[in-house]
């Protein structure tokens, strides 16, 4: 599925410093039932978000209208548990367009990569500073520039610099998918499969 | 030059690399369920795309059936759609479909290798992350997402930067009590959620190699939950032996031909790996978890540690101890608990229903306690009659439910309610996993039974 081209990103942030964030929390799995990809941002966050009667708790992030924001800020280990790409629609269904951590589990990274949102995996150093820098300032402005692959918290001035291999790079640059690339070496694919031992 | 397992079953599956980049990566065998299917074909209809394959695709519906009543019509009108779906998908596709009723139905990771659809040396994906249980046969098996199921269908490929590789040797001799499913907790509980992420493990040592079949799939089964793409264990004659005769395994020549393949299948010697863990046998003792992810587990006898002593933030190990009413120091014998759950793709297999009618032998479901033994498969559900296990259980006071997920994930109407408390055999104890605000005490299937037949956590080698 297509989405939109990343390049630069200046957005405010919502700081959610938990460790070990699992994708039940982020989609939990009663709400994984549809067969259209629509709709998973209500249910971004559900259990931590609503009350089971459905009205917001009120001491979580995402109901706190102090912090908005395209990037979402994680603890580390952000994404842990199943394969689940409803987290990562979720995520960017409700608005994000990036997230930030000191670490990802890799299948919620590589589905983040193949949807549109970039995953952004910085020290945990410059997380903690980002954390501060967000609760002093909740309008601390982040800049994630995809281009140059650095992350900076412009109120402060203090920039890191970011991993992605140039093809995922590219692939975000240009919103192009993977399937787009598989397409075209269908050719290749078949001759290779005649090769197999089994 | 000398290769580790890892490296001979992938590089023997890349079509293409891509420089600065992934590989394109071939797979042998795909599997599908109803939950992450439905998106992945709905963008081959959105790019007039065919199933290049569908030979190599086997779908089997189990997150979100119910386990019981299976020949009435599925209730939930948002499950019944999604059935409905799979079931169509892969008619269209000419995809093999063993939807709710079928023999063969049940948990895909349970059916696939009792089947033969999975062999060694084979890469399989799905979109699970429990697919890693496939890597007891030496297979790369690893869960991916809709998008890569979409990539799998239409071109047989996902597009994968080769893990780095990680050796997991545990040696001796395992104690009275102790099951795969504990030595997976505790490697886990070592290493944390997230120490192996990044990885590809291989399990070697005497323990892995005098492990059945059943046990090296729950230890696979597992490795997602240190943060393990996956894990696999070099094929051997126990391999050989229990894929010999299964439906769809080779046959005749084809048999000898693939065994002569598999047998070369396991690390040369002088082989590196990035990274090496080796642990005794002798340490590990029955596990429980305590907390909110499968790291936070303990010897059963053991005591809650003090939050400084665990590596990771105060905060978040606060939050898993209040969302469980425990506290730090508390012993885990002796708590109550509300219900148990054996089954799922960890511990849903027939080796697991022995263990737990071993203990249940003779002795009464405690009276508070409701619990959900659900098989994997309809095969397990068979042998579980055969095998005279019904009439233990039922004798004890249980009832045996029909196959699925069920309270894994709690996606059917088996949710632990708010609050209360379940020894579960499956694999994860996230928050609200077995049903909102549900609390869950991960064990295997003797300390299960231990806990059935109490109504507190027991230490099951006193009931052996």
């Amino acid at each position: 599925m297509a989405y939109d081209k990343f390049n630069i990103l200046t957005t405010t942030a919502v700081p959610l410093p938990l460790e070990n964030v699992d994708t039940d929390q982020i989609i939990p799995a009663r709400f994984l039932k549809a067969t259209k990809r629509e709709g998973f941002g209500d249910n971004l966050f559900r259990d931590w978000r609503y009350n089971s009667d459905d009205t917001p708790k009120e001491d979580f992030v995402l109901n706190n209208p102090i912090y908005t924001g395209k990037i979402l800020v994680g603890g580390k280990n952000f994404g842990s548990g199943s394969s689940r790409e409803h987290a990562a629609w979720a995520v960017y269904d409700y608005g994000f367009r990036c997230v930030v951590s000191s670490f990802f589990a890799d299948i919620f990274k590589n589905n983040c990569l193949n949807i549109g949102v970039l995953p952004v995996q910085v020290s945990p150093e410059f997380l903690e500073q980002i954390f501060t820098a967000v609760y002093d300032d909740p309008k601390t402005e982040i800049e994630v520039n995809l281009p140059e692959q650095t992350i900076t918290i412009t109120s402060i001035g203090a920039q890191e610099s970011f991993d992605i291999n140039s093809y995922k790079k590219g692939n975000m640059l240009n919103g192009f998918d993977d399937i787009d690339y598989l397409q075209n070496m269908k050719g290749e694919i078949e001759a290779f499969a005649e090769t197999l031992p089994l | 030059m000398s290769k580790t397992l890892f490296d001979k079953v992938w590089d023997s599956h890349v079509v293409r690399k891509i420089e600065g980049g992934p590989d394109v990566f071939f797979i042998d065998r795909h599997f599908i369920h109803e939950v992450t299917s439905p998106v992945a074909f709905l963008g081959l209809k959105n790019r007039g795309v065919k199933v290049l394959y569908p030979e190599r695709t086997f779908a089997t519906a189990d997150h979100n059936t119910p386990t019981i009543n299976q020949h009435l019509p599925v209730e939930d009108p948002l499950s019944a759609n999604q059935l409905k779906a799979l079931e169509e998908n892969s008619n269209e596709y000419g995809i093999s479909h063993w939807g709710l009723g079928h023999k063969k139905n049940g948990i895909v990771h349970v059916v696939g290798p009792e089947n033969g659809i999975t062999f060694p040396g084979a890469t399989i994906v799905c979109g699970d992350s429990h697919t890693s249980t496939h890597g007891a046969f030496g297979a790369i098996a690893f869960g991916i997402g809709t998008s890569e199921v979409e990539m799998v269908l239409s071109t047989q490929c996902i597009m994968q930067p080769k893990p780095k590789k990680m050796r997991i040797n545990v040696n001796g001799e395992l104690s009275k009590g102790v099951t795969p499913k504990d030595v997976a907790l505790y490697i886990i509980s070592q290493l944390t959620t997230s120490g192996a992420t990044g990885y590809f493990v291989e399990y070697a040592g005497d323990v892995f190699e005098n492990m059945t079949m059943e046990g090296r799939m729950t230890v696979c089964n597992l490795s997602i939950e240190m943060g393990a793409r996956g894990g696999m264990i070099a094929p051997d004659e126990t391999t050989f032996n229990y894929l010999k005769d299964k439906p769809l395994s080779p046959k005749g020549e084809e048999w000898d031909k693939a065994v002569a393949y598999w047998k070369t299948l396991k690390t040369d010697e002088g082989s590196t790996f990035d990274k090496e863990i080796n642990i005794e046998a002798k340490d590990i003792e029955p596990m429980i978890t305590y907390g909110t992810n499968p790291g936070m587990g303990i010897g059963i006898s053991k005591h809650i540690p003090k939050a400084e002593a665990v590596e990771g933030g105060v905060t978040t190990f606060k939050k898993s101890l209040d969302y469980m009413g425990y506290h730090e120091d508390d012993a885990m014998v002796g708590k109550k608990i509300d219900y148990v759950f054996l089954g799922s793709c960890t511990n849903g297999r027939i080796e697991d229903f022995r263990a737990f009618a071993s203990i249940v032998k003779g002795r009464k479901k405690a009276e508070h306690v409701t619990a959900w033994l659900v098989p994997g498969s309809h095969e397990v559900e068979d042998k579980i009659k055969e095998e005279g296990i019904l009439d233990i259980i039922t004798e004890a006071g249980f009832t045996l439910r029909q196959p699925g997920c069920s309270a894994c994930l709690a996606m059917n109407d088996d949710k632990i309610p708010a609050g209360k408390y379940a020894v579960s055999t499956s694999n994860r104890n996230f928050e609200g996993r077995q049903g909102p605000g549900s609390r869950t005490l991960l064990a295997s299937p003797l300390v299960a039974a231990a806990a059935a037949v109490t109504g507190v956590v027991t230490d099951p080698r006193e009931l052996l």
